[in-house]
């Protein structure tokens, strides 16, 4: 909403009234949104908001009961499209790291891009090591996941989905997970994609990143979107007394 | 010494005299090639089976979007529903009775090789035994995993096999040797189709010398020291897939 001028066809997925039901619970209850190229969407909330369930439904590992979601484009509900081609163009990291236990860092960085681009074998490698390097990693290229901390896992996820080279990449609460002093070191290469301009969606707690580094802050709560800004108005004047009250609990 | 002496006279009765380790040997070689046969082939159906059962598990829905999907969850349903007589059926009936029923009825107006039917019998015993393990195994890979290899755009099959397969493979290795074991021991009811595996050997020996220790035991420990290697050589396998987890 921060821009208004900004082209209809910067967006790059647009949800149009998704309603989301697990066993007669509306996790998500006709939610629409656009998200632009270059935008940094963060999505806060209390537990149990939704907003985990949203960040899902867009590369369909939850899949929507009605409604439609766009990916450049695309009805990504519609069965007829290849969901796996697109799911390419979307990098996902998730709360749980979920490498791949049996390959070293390595394999798990070219196993999709050597699989499915058909990349040879060498440029996936040369490629998976400069991304290494650029989180600082390199020298983890041989050791199994087994063998880092928590927030080196992290950082090689989200190497995992760029090794795709990605459209947009999709953060499912990404530093819930780690221990305190390891939750800055990911948040700063998320923070070095924002400066590239990647596109993101992240559902986070980390209220400092949302203020930092998104470019649209978005508030959901029973599966409903109450409240979106950009940061300075969300977290200076926000509208809605529940927003407020969220707000009084976690800063 | 006159212990010594019996046991070289009772030796030669029962392996020298006459060619009789022949028996064992034979039996032996029947044996082993009944047990490798029949886990390759039950490695196939165990595999494809579990794969079948989990996908449902995982993938069953009755929400369709196209025609194609409503296909592919009706196949999925009879594909499930097969898999799971066959392993009802096979794991609630004896073994011994599975055996006669192959030889003496399916295979009745047939007049085909004994070792032929006892292959096709344990095959399909034990692929209901690995079944159940490998679909253990990969109940046991956690659902992360399986997005994760989603959300990088393999389908569901390629996620399988590069992804769930390998870790689930790894976690139920112990339980797939254990029933390699229980398998090759349990071959030795072939006798109830007169096919001369190792105890029918053995026991042939007997009847002809009527000295039941020597035959028996001699087979007992052909058994104990074809398990101990497999197990040697399972135990092996084990630690080199687990060296990753350090």
């Amino acid at each position: 909403m921060s821009d208004k001028t900004v082209n209809e066809s910067d967006v790059i997925i647009s949800v149009k009234n998704v309603t989301k039901e697990f066993k007669n619970v509306k996790a998500l209850d006709n939610v629409s949104n656009d998200i632009r190229k270059g935008e940094v969407v963060a999505i806060i909330g209390p537990s149990g908001s939704g907003k985990s369930t949203f960040l899902r439904c867009l590369n369909l590992l939850e899949v929507p009961t009605s409604g439609n979601i766009y990916f450049e484009g695309k009805d990504i509900t519609d069965p007829k499209q290849n969901i796996n081609l697109l799911r390419q163009k979307m990098g996902m990291v998730f709360q749980q790291f979920n490498l791949f236990p049996h390959m070293t860092v390595l394999k798990n960085l070219t196993l999709a891009p050597m699989k499915l681009q058909k990349k040879p074998a060498e440029q996936a490698k040369e490629e998976a090591m400069a991304l290494l390097k650029r989180v600082g990693l390199a020298e983890k290229a041989e050791a199994y996941p087994n063998q880092l901390s928590g927030g080196q896992k992290q950082r090689i996820a989200i190497v995992r989905a760029l090794c795709m080279k990605p459209d947009v990449m999709l953060f499912d609460e990404p530093t819930s997970a780690l221990d305190p002093e390891m939750v800055g070191e990911v948040l700063e290469v998320m923070k070095g994609l924002a400066e590239e301009n990647m596109t993101m969606a992240v559902v986070t707690h980390e209220m400092g990143f949302a203020r930092e580094v998104a470019t649209r802050v978005v508030f959901m709560e029973n599966g409903k979107i109450l409240e979106e800004n950009d940061p300075a108005s969300f977290f200076g004047s926000p509208q809605s007394p529940r927003l407020n009250a969220f707000l009084n609990k976690v800063l | 010494m006159e212990w010594l002496e019996e046991f070289k006279k009772d030796f030669y009765l029962n392996f020298i005299k006459d060619d009789r380790w022949k028996y064992i040997a034979n039996g032996l070689g029947t044996t082993i090639k009944i047990t490798v046969i029949a886990i390759l082939i039950g490695l196939v159906i165990g595999i494809t089976t579990a794969v079948i059962r989990a996908t449902y598990a995982k993938e069953h829905t009755t929400k369709y979007g196209s025609f194609g999907q409503r296909i592919y969850q009706y196949v999925l349903s009879l594909l499930n529903f097969i898999s799971h007589v066959y392993i009802t059926v096979i794991r609630g009936t004896p073994t011994v009775i599975q055996l006669l029923i192959i030889y003496f009825v399916v295979f009745a107006s047939v007049a085909v090789d004994k070792t032929f039917a006892a292959i096709i019998a344990f095959s399909i015993n034990t692929g209901a035994y690995i079944s159940e393990i490998v679909r253990g195994g990969i109940m046991s890979v956690d659902n992360g995993q399986f997005e994760a290899g989603r959300s990088l755009g393999f389908g569901y099959i390629r996620t399988m096999i590069y992804i769930v397969m390998p870790q689930a493979f790894k976690n139920v290795l112990p339980a797939l040797g254990n029933e390699f074991i229980v398998l090759l021991k349990e071959t030795s009811i072939s006798g109830y189709i007169a096919l001369e595996d190792l105890t029918k050997g053995a026991d042939i020996i007997r009847s002809r010398t009527y000295d039941p220790y020597f035959p028996l035991l001699g087979a007992a420990l052909i058994y104990l020291l074809i398990v101990s290697i497999l197990s040697l050589g399972v135990n092996k396998l084990e630690r080199r897939l687990r060296q990753s987890e350090r």
